[in-house]
């Protein structure tokens, strides 16, 4: 069995070339050497990442099923019109999986890092984006996604909970008394979260789907104040948690990557303190917004 | 000729002023209309009646830009009812400034932002060629200032390098690209290893002839129009 995320997808990835005679993949380099054997359906196109794109569309338009794979920045950020108009506009699908996340590449710097990824796809029409929290999780997104013919953003990081959690929809992973405040943990966040809270009266629930946005699983469990926290840019899941609880007095707090330049290096779990995402951040800024009502007894 | 046609090149211009509703223009000013119809009327095997046929030629209109004589031609080839052009623009036609492939079956991509057909054409021809199927062409025409645009080349990099024959790029030059292409646009297509041709874009027995022709290489004809 696969330690991360990433080896876990070359695995699933190189078999289901072999299994399944509709998958392909696209590359523009990077992630060709950790594949093993040539395969006819594996398209490097070179570093060409608009080409990347613009193949992976014409792939989905004669019928395969593209997974389209880079370095997070290259593969959103850079080709990003080719992703609205390419894939959305000509409506085909495909699967994009992202390696890289947020700060994973601490050492690279900035051009290697992208946090608003989540955001900026969310911006356009008809994505399934979903940010697995464990392997296991991206094992279950992956074939989910292989087996369809949309449009699907699949989000690895190097950050990973100890354990899977299963569900499709928001799922309840530690529940408080009945009108305590709900901290909603996304993907890799949730075991930072779980942390934070342990002597709280605060539920935790836990999203690795975020768009489509379970509203209605938000709507159960919520009371008046939610802390969301996503591990990519603060506030990108806000409007939604805002639509979903709109016609009841709630507030809200959203933790997550601050939209500012660090310019540190070092790890990522300097980065994850640095934006107040480690379990001591992310409880000095409940307890800012909660006060100290929520203190469990004993 | 694999298509029935219902109406004629001498029909164009009736077409066209049902389009725009404009009857005194100068319709032979517009720059792919003789290409476009030499394409559909003698080059490639597409049937209106049959517009997901896997072993039709795929023409990719990647210059959407004034796509008047596209939906003209379309029109004329049975693609299209005639009595759909004079709504072009409005809220519920059809057809627009930019052609829209999922409101108008037959067109084989959306286009309008410069530089997106190529690559998608490069990525068709790699998954007919993945797939095994013999004949079908890609075709897709690209205007010569849109050249200009980076993402093209990368497709013209790869398409020369994987030697895809079944892909031809045609570009409509009316030198309009502000820098110009110093020694011709074909230049830098050979260095990349495609076969060219240029070609009168107002002949139409030269443009069947060029765009007729293919090989092991991609193919690029250059049609040559009045600026």
């Amino acid at each position: 069995m696969t330690t991360t995320m990433r080896s876990r997808f070359y695995d699933l990835v190189g078999q289901a070339l072999d299994d399944d005679p509709r998958v392909a993949l696209v590359l523009a380099e990077i992630g060709i050497s950790q594949l093993t054997g040539d395969h006819e359906r594996i398209f490097n196109v070179g570093i060409r990442e608009q080409l990347m794109i613009g193949v992976a569309s014409g792939l989905a338009f004669e019928g395969l099923r593209p997974v389209v794979h880079s370095y997070t920045p290259f593969l959103v950020e850079r080709p990003y019109e080719q992703v609205k108009l390419d894939l959305g506009h000509q409506d085909v699908g495909a699967v994009l999986v992202s390696t890289g996340a947020s700060y994973d590449g601490a050492r690279s710097g900035r051009t290697h890092q992208a946090p608003a990824d989540v955001a900026i796809l969310s911006a356009l029409p008809g994505w399934t984006i979903r940010v697995p929290g464990h392997p296991d999780e991206l094992e279950r997104h992956l074939r989910a996604a292989l087996a369809g013919d949309d449009r699907v953003y699949i989000r690895m990081s190097e950050e990973a909970n100890a354990a899977p959690v299963h569900a499709d929809g928001l799922s309840v992973v530690r529940r408080a008394s009945e009108r305590a405040p709900v901290a909603l943990a996304v993907g890799p966040a949730l075991d930072e979260t779980l942390a934070a809270t342990a002597d709280l009266d605060v539920t935790v629930a836990y999203l690795s789907t975020v768009r489509p946005f379970d509203a209605a699983g938000l709507r159960e469990v919520a009371s008046t104040d939610v802390v969301l926290v996503e591990p990519y840019l603060a506030g990108t899941s806000a409007a939604e948690v805002s639509a979903a609880l709109s016609d009841r007095p709630h507030r809200l707090l959203s933790l997550g990557v601050h939209n500012e330049e660090v310019r540190r290096y070092g790890a990522g779990s300097d980065h994850r303190a640095a934006h107040g995402l480690d379990a001591a951040g992310i409880r000095g800024s409940m307890d800012d917004f909660l006060g100290v009502s929520v203190r469990a007894v004993g | 000729m694999p298509t029935s046609t219902i109406l004629g090149y001498d029909d164009l211009p009736d077409l066209l002023t049902r389009l725009t509703g404009d009857e005194k223009h100068d319709w032979s000013s517009l720059s792919t209309l003789d290409v476009l119809w030499v394409l559909y009327d003698r080059v490639l095997r597409v049937d209106p009646d049959a517009p997901d046929d896997p072993d039709r030629d795929r023409f990719l209109l990647s210059k959407g830009h004034g796509p008047a004589a596209y939906y003209a031609v379309l029109a004329a080839k049975g693609f299209l009812d005639p009595g759909e052009l004079p709504r072009f623009g409005g809220f519920d036609s059809r057809l627009g400034n930019h052609p829209d492939r999922v409101l108008l079956p037959g067109v084989e991509i959306s286009s309008g932002s410069l530089g997106h057909g190529l690559p998608i054409a490069v990525g068709r021809a790699l998954a007919l060629d993945a797939q095994g199927q013999e004949g079908a062409r890609v075709v897709c025409l690209v205007g010569d200032a849109e050249l200009d645009e980076g993402s093209n080349w990368e497709a013209v990099q790869l398409a020369g390098r994987l030697s895809l024959g079944r892909l031809t790029v045609v570009v409509v030059d009316n030198a309009s690209s502000t820098y110009h292409w110093p020694g011709g646009v074909e230049a830098r297509f050979e260095l990349e290893g495609w076969d060219a041709a240029r070609a009168d874009g107002r002949h139409h027995g030269a443009l069947e002839r060029a765009l007729s022709a293919t090989g092991e290489r991609p193919n690029v004809v250059v049609a040559e129009v009045e600026r």
